[in-house]
């Protein structure tokens, strides 16, 4: 009983300052200053048509989408087979490499961003969202590997033997049977390398220009450019939110099985 | 168990991996550590100045209190999240049509963008905008998080939890639902009480998924920089300046590339050492359990 109303205490906890922001978003500048209100007595949308308006959000939206996206894909693509091979064979050095994995997951991004940008420079990836695509995988892909290797370990070696024995090729047995019984596995996976790639700011920032500029940065510079207007800060702020509550929302089903599972 | 088979061929299928880590991992790293040693003064002029930097980093005393605030950060979160996330993780329920929708509501949090995070508490702890300041000042505290260093530091803390407890929850959910009814109907036979089933029953199935919970606060903690910038902007002066952000001043406000990347390399040593230490701590223990 005591667990179950601490549980309702924290959901509390957690709503409240989102939902304080949800309101905001809602009123106008002068409102917002002069009382607290829980429900806005006039609401208005013209923090959101500012928003949707402006062509720079927009871009914002779908240039963090596509570096987000990339990431996510070429995580889970390489962590897959070798997520694989951890799992299930021992070879040289095996350990060392997966802790070695585990260290760059342990490097603080502030102290990679010059590096970084000299490095996509001298490559013209600059300004492009390859670049926070694959500097992001500095720490999405040792946690993917991480994880998948979980759940792979979960799964009984016997079906790798009996799909051999029914004469699936190695590819037709990863696909066709193997990622299957992977699914909640991959559900969690996807969820962790969305998540920290879609919240990271500071690598985003760096590597991206005036072309790939991410909806965070947009966020920010909009912000200061136009003084403190509390209720566009706040319409954006609910608007980064969004597109994580839809991926979640899609994948909660897997997220849930995955979870369930026990073995991230 | 059976044992895996040894199979070298397997190295085939670690390469991508091996060398999209080594190209978005070691290169900057190398990077730096060639830095940490010269002294730039432009493109062209650079000297070879040996481990000077980092005997100047050993000694600047501003890193010291900075290490100092990181080190009771990073422990104060660990502190409270850990317990709090595994406490409110049992109260999570499963099996039910509830148990997916209380995880959507769980993750919510840990989508936020971290800027966003800052901003969102910003407003919230605020005397005039926001309802907690509002609140605290209605209960008679001077409630002021941008003067005073205390308030500042419960501001972040109470942002940090509200962050990333979800994480833990969710985690050690996982390894609540791994435990079999079977181990719970016997502990009831058996009479053991709610504290004793914790001990005996779920600890131990807790194990593995605490250990990646407490290594990535752990680590994340050690690194965290949007936060606090966007939050308190390291203030009041300098009592909530972290390790991420004292080297950013040094870095991208002085431009000071040598000892900042020296200061890096040490950044990143030490996270590494707590988590080497941690880690081996844990699994050192693992012997003794599975006999």
């Amino acid at each position: 009983m005591f667990n179950r109303l601490l549980l309702a205490t924290y959901c509390l906890y957690l709503i409240l300052p989102l939902y304080w922001l949800l309101t905001m978003a809602f009123k106008t500048n002068r409102d917002i200053v002069a009382k607290l209100e829980w429900i806005p007595d006039s609401p208005t949308l013209a923090n959101f048509a500012e928003i949707f308006s402006n062509p720079v959000w927009l871009d914002g939206f779908t240039n963090s989408l596509t570096y987000v996206a990339l990431n996510t894909v070429l995580s889970i693509s390489v962590a897959l087979p070798a997520a694989y091979a951890f799992s299930r064979y021992r070879f040289l050095g095996d350990k060392h490499l997966f802790f070695w994995l585990l260290t760059n997951r342990m490097s603080p991004p502030a102290v990679f961003l010059l590096p970084f940008f000299q490095l996509y420079s001298a490559l013209e990836l600059f300004d492009t969202p390859l670049a926070v695509a694959l500097a992001h995988c500095l720490f999405t892909v040792p946690l993917a590997v991480w994880i998948l290797e979980g759940f792979m370990s979960g799964i009984a070696r016997d079906i790798d033997d009996m799909a051999k024995v029914d004469g699936h090729s190695t590819l037709s047995f990863f696909f066709r049977i193997f990622l299957p019984a992977l699914r909640g596995g991959l559900g969690v996976t996807v969820f962790f390398c969305f998540m920290f790639s879609w919240v990271e700011l500071l690598l985003a920032r760096t590597l991206t220009g005036s072309e790939t500029k991410p909806i965070v940065v947009v966020m920010t510079r909009t912000v200061s450019a136009s003084g403190l207007d509390w209720g566009v800060l706040a319409a954006a702020g609910i608007m980064t939110v969004l597109p994580g509550l839809i991926v979640v929302w899609f994948i909660r089903k897997h997220l849930a099985r995955g979870f369930a599972l026990g073995r991230v | 168990m059976l044992i895996k088979p040894v199979n070298q061929r397997a190295w085939f299928a670690v390469l991508p991996v091996v060398l999209v880590v080594a190209f978005s991992g070691v290169i900057p790293l190398m990077t730096v550590v060639n830095y940490s040693v010269q002294d730039i003064l432009d493109v062209q002029t650079r000297f070879f100045v040996g481990f000077d930097w980092y005997r100047d980093a050993l000694r600047d005393e501003r890193l010291h209190a900075a290490f100092g605030r990181q080190l009771l950060f990073s422990l104060s979160v660990l502190l409270i999240e850990i317990p709090l996330g595994i406490m409110l993780a049992r109260a999570v329920p499963r099996d039910s049509r509830w148990s997916s929708l209380m995880l959507v509501l769980l993750a919510i949090p840990l989508l936020v963008p971290l800027n966003v995070v800052g901003t969102i508490w910003q407003i919230f702890a605020r005397g005039d905008i926001g309802p907690l300041g509002a609140a605290l000042t209605a209960l008679g505290i001077d409630f002021n998080y941008t003067q005073v260093p205390l308030h500042a530091w419960l501001t972040l803390l109470a942002m940090d939890v509200w962050h990333w407890t979800s994480l833990v929850i969710l985690l050690a959910y996982a390894g609540l639902s791994s435990i079999p009814p079977a181990y719970y109907q016997a502990a009831a036979l058996d009479g053991a009480s709610r504290w004793q089933v914790f001990r005996h029953v779920e600890l131990p199935h807790l194990r593995s998924v605490l250990m990646i919970a407490v290594l990535l606060r752990l680590m994340d903690s050690l690194m965290i920089y949007t936060e606090p910038l966007v939050l308190t902007g390291g203030g009041p002066g300098n009592t909530t300046t972290f390790l991420s952000q004292y080297l950013a001043t040094i870095a991208v406000g002085q431009f000071d590339l040598g000892p900042a990347a020296a200061f890096s390399i040490l950044y990143f040593l030490l996270i590494l050492l707590l988590c080497w230490l941690f880690y081996t701590a844990v699994t050192a223990g693992d012997g003794g359990d599975r006999s």
